[in-house]
């Protein structure tokens, strides 16, 4: 008998479509191992029965008359930052609690138009700021693959439950590696698109111009499968686009021929740890032995990448969190003498420190009289590095690095030492600062069984690149993503 | 002068909600975009960017290539995303320039922004209201703001410039500009300058302006004000004053001494406008005849005296109607002489041959003045022609003197004692002897009585 929490959505596709077990079958096998496992991931906030059991006699209704769609009847968790109508949708803060926003975004709806069926919502820093989850304002998540330490993040609930088993599908959004650094982290494929390949409308701003929500699967043809149901222009956000977005037709075509560029200044990145820089050189050589040919590429504005970052995201951040303010929704003191208490006062409350810090940061940094030297500044960063990309792939076809210069570390390791914790994202966020798709693929487990993630980025628009050279990984390495034996 | 206008639209500036109407139930036009909920993304409304550009181009505006959105961030509970989106370093257009008397007054810019909600208090004031309602109806309305140069120099000036913006907005169609309905606010800025100095004094902002009488009076007033603080040797200080139309003056409502830092930058849900070339090209073809120049028009065409055609080209719908009744072959100047007498005081606006038909009737003298009046108002509600109406009640001038000879007696014998006055030297007493001919024969020739009733009064 299949193990119905271990399959990729093109097997239970097919499976379905036999009649081997019905989507309600497999949305009860994932829920009995959310019982059984979520007690110590805690990858889930909270569960939707209301939605499954519906979406799941949907389904069953659908491939009785034949729907082929892949996804329909895939169980599938949301982050906590994607709203979902009538279902408390939080940003992973206590600001939001009880939120139950009145619309569904529109990434969401297009997979539950395609069939999906939504388990519950995913643990997250809050507002996603963070790379380890331990940001959240409700409790820690923990990797399945070593219970004592983070899923990364700040998808980490999207990862986790992926890499458990609890869910085939899960929905995260990356602002500077928040996808691909949980997906490296617990073994998983991770996906950013492009920026505006899939709609905002929905996802609860953290940086408007770096946020893109993208797919957590166990194959990369699964990732491919998700984004292409969810990708196009949505006419409510102005920024989403509808570029050819083939990213099935060439995925088995391999990588002979094809030149991949490997940055020097990633490769020797700071703090990368023996293990995860023997498995990039691993990788390389099966690249090499598919046909590739490895090309040296540099990137010379990286050092000012992060920098430039955590001046630009937080000045977002800044706005976009002005709205939690208690007057409409949420969190709100009731007993406040006048409005700007009572603004003090709920903010402090409803927000964590990690949250108050980068909007005191990005406050500052759009303050006159600092807006020229960090905001503007920063852009102009950003703009070089966006340059360093374009000439970079003048001279390959995509990059390839590692995701995260460490594997997963202990839960508390890192929450004292804020930069610390910054530098997570030193491999993943230059991706975001130039609106590039990339992807994280398993790349093999560190002596101690902890998975590496190796990280493909692709120029704006060639999701189908990315996905072609991950799908080229997955079977020349014969690395693939495997639940974890969570113990 | 700043003026905030709300664009001709049917949707709001970022979402599909309703703009709506004064007086619509609280919080009833209103999406997750425009209550600010989390999530929700704004998307540019076409309509209200062409209106823009209408204004524009109207104003003598140049109109960069490129254009964006700013986010201008404070917190206030009427505005639900705690920021604006407005447009601050790259506006929609630049230097313009509005023909006033002659007088070029120099626009700075025009841009667009959305709107706030409103916050209604339980009570009198803020600081005493133990509770605050918020609507949020208005939030996300487009409005179009027009800055001005300092070049406005009077109370008179800046009236008058604000009416002729309103007739220039509804000439183009860019907004009903009614100043009641909120579709226009004018918020005057108003410094002194000594006299034969260039520097401007200290300025304060004057708000809640709702018509142009109370633009006027609350200029005059603060132009009052500021006068006797400066001579008094006091300071002027930076702030924004709000006018009471109840008190009739203006009154200090917000310091602007610590200039608010509203942390501007570029609105990231909203990429970059890049305007079409050929859109501005079709725009500006489209205008209509802006007021100034059909006012130059009228004059030289028609030869309307200036006075008549600044009053006839302030509005369209009059000047549409002046030339469509001149081309029914009435007369040019009896025509404009109806229209500012009688058509713009009632608001009832005939149709172009029937003016032309009223007008032709009165200048061959086959209907006097008061029934023509009569005529005109009957035309406009049941639509049938002046000469049928004419016909009907019989309204024809009687200018026969055999005739008009019997009605002259028959008020002289009625009015023995205006008789007499007359005759023992009080002139005066022909005026009411003829107003009760005019009550008893109102179709009499009235030059013909006037004739006849002298030579029987001996």
């Amino acid at each position: 008998m299949t193990n119905l929490t271990e399959l990729t959505i093109r097997e239970a596709a097919k499976q379905l479509r036999l009649h081997s077990f019905s989507a309600a079958e497999l949305v009860t096998a994932h829920i009995d191992q959310i019982e059984k496992l979520d007690r110590r991931v805690k990858a889930f906030l909270r569960f939707t029965p209301e939605l499954w059991e519906k979406q799941a006699e949907e389904a069953d209704a659908r491939i009785n008359n034949g729907d082929m769609g892949p996804l329909v009847g895939i169980p599938m968790a949301v982050k906590d930052v994607l709203c979902v109508r009538g279902v408390e949708t939080t940003a992973g803060s206590q600001i939001l609690r009880g939120f139950k926003p009145p619309y569904t975004g529109t990434a969401v709806s297009r997979l539950f138009d395609a069939g999906a069926v939504m388990l519950g919502v995913t643990n997250c820093d809050e507002f996603a700021m963070g790379s380890s989850t331990e940001n959240s304002g409700y409790h820690p998540t923990h990797n399945p693959w070593d219970l004592d330490r983070v899923p990364g993040g700040s998808s980490g609930g999207s990862a986790a439950a992926v890499a458990s088993g609890e869910a085939m599908i899960a929905l995260g959004t990356d602002t500077g590696g928040s996808i691909r650094q949980p997906a490296a982290l617990c073994g998983v494929v991770g996906m950013k698109p492009t920026y505006g390949r899939v709609s905002r409308y929905g996802l609860i701003a953290f940086a408007s111009s770096l946020d893109q929500i993208g797919p957590f699967t166990r194959s990369v043809e699964d990732a491919a499968i998700v984004l292409e149901a969810m990708a196009g222009h949505d006419p409510l956000d102005a920024t989403s686009s509808n570029r050819p977005n083939d990213v099935l037709r060439d995925l088995e075509t391999g990588v002979k021929g094809m030149r991949l560029g490997v940055p020097r200044e990633y490769y020797h990145v700071e703090g990368i740890e023996p293990a995860v820089k023997a498995a990039v050189d691993k990788a390389i050589t099966s690249f090499r032995n598919a046909g590739a040919e490895i090309v040296d590429v540099t990137l010379p504005h990286t050092d000012y990448g992060l920098a430039a970052y955590y001046i630009i995201a937080p000045a977002e951040c800044s706005s976009n969190l002005a709205r939690f303010d208690g007057v409409r929704y949420g969190m709100s003191v009731d007993d406040a003498q006048n409005i700007t208490e009572a603004y003090m006062r709920t903010r402090r409350k409803g927000f964590g420190t990690e949250v108050r810090r980068r909007v005191m940061l990005g406050t500052y940094a759009l303050s006159s009289g600092y807006y020229d030297a960090y905001y503007l500044k920063a852009q102009k960063v950003r703009t070089l590095i966006k340059r360093d990309f374009d000439l970079a792939f003048e001279k390959c076809d995509a990059i390839i690095s590692a995701t995260s210069p460490t594997v997963a570390f202990p839960i508390g390791s890192k929450t004292q030492d804020p930069l610390s914790m910054y530098l997570c994202d030193v491999l993943t966020l230059g991706g975001n600062l130039a609106g590039l798709p990339g992807i994280s693929v398993p790349c093999g487990m560190s002596e101690d069984l902890l998975p590496i993630g190796l990280q493909i980025m692709a120029p704006q628009w060639r999701e189908d690149v990315a996905l072609r050279v991950a799908r080229a990984y997955e079977v020349a390495s014969g690395v693939k993503a495997e639940v974890a034996p969570v113990v | 002068m700043e003026v905030h206008v709300q664009p001709r639209t049917r949707s709001k500036m970022f979402c599909g909600c309703a703009v709506g109407q004064l007086g619509d139930p609280p919080n009833s036009n209103v999406c997750e975009v425009c209550l600010g909920m989390p999530g929700t993304l704004p998307v540019i409304n076409k309509a209200a960017v062409e209106a823009c550009l209408k204004t524009a181009l109207a104003l003598n505006c140049e109109i960069p290539r490129h254009t964006k959105f700013d986010r201008k961030n404070y917190m206030y509970p009427d505005l639900p995303k705690g920021y604006q989106i407005s447009q601050y370093d790259l506006p929609m257009s630049i230097s313009g320039y509005l023909e006033l008397d002659g007088r070029r007054v120099r626009v700075r810019r025009v841009h667009l922004e959305e709107d706030t909600g409103k916050l209604i208090h339980a009570g009198d004031k803020l600081h005493q209201a133990r509770e605050s309602f918020v609507d949020l109806n208005r939030a996300g309305v487009p409005l179009m703001e027009i800055v001005t140069e300092p070049d406005l120099r009077s109370a008179d000036e800046a009236r008058d410039y604000a009416v002729a913006l309103r007739t220039l907005l509804r000439t183009i169609g860019a907004s009903e500009a009614e100043m009641e309905k909120g579709q226009l606010r004018a918020e005057p800025n108003i410094s002194l300058r000594r006299a034969g100095t260039e520097e401007l004094g200290v300025k304060t902002e004057l708000k809640n302006i709702n018509s142009f009488r109370a633009l006027h009076r609350a200029i005059s007033f603060e132009v009052a004000r500021q006068t006797e603080v400066l001579e008094s040797g006091g300071k002027v200080l930076q702030e924004t004053r709000g006018w009471s139309d109840a008190e009739q003056r203006t009154f200090s409502q917000r310091s602007k001494e610590f200039a608010e830092d509203y942390r501007y930058f570029p609105e990231p849900d909203l990429p970059p406008l890049e305007i079409d070339a050929a859109w501005i090209e079709d725009l500006r073809r489209a205008l209509p005849e802006l007021p100034g120049a059909r006012r130059g028009r009228l004059v030289s065409q028609y030869a309307l005296p200036a006075a008549d055609a600044v009053l006839i080209a302030a509005d369209r719908d009059l000047a549409d109607l002046f030339e469509a009744a001149v081309a029914a072959g009435a007369e040019a100047k009896p025509v404009a002489n109806w229209i500012i007498g009688e058509v713009a005081p009632t608001g009832k606006i005939p149709t172009p041959e029937h003016l032309a038909e009223l007008v032709k009737l009165v200048t061959s003298g086959n209907v006097t003045r008061d029934q023509a009046r009569e005529v005109l108002l009957e035309s406009v509600e049941t639509g049938l022609s002046p000469t049928k109406i004419v016909a009907e009640h019989g309204y024809a001038q009687v200018s026969d003197e055999s005739t008009l000879q019997d009605e002259v007696e028959a008020v002289m014998a009625a009015n023995p004692r205006a008789v007499e006055d007359y005759r023992a030297g009080k002139k005066q007493a022909l005026g009411a002897l003829m107003a009760e001919l005019r009550k008893r024969t109102p179709q009499a020739n009235p030059k013909v009585a006037s004739e006849l009733l002298l030579r029987l009064l001996g």
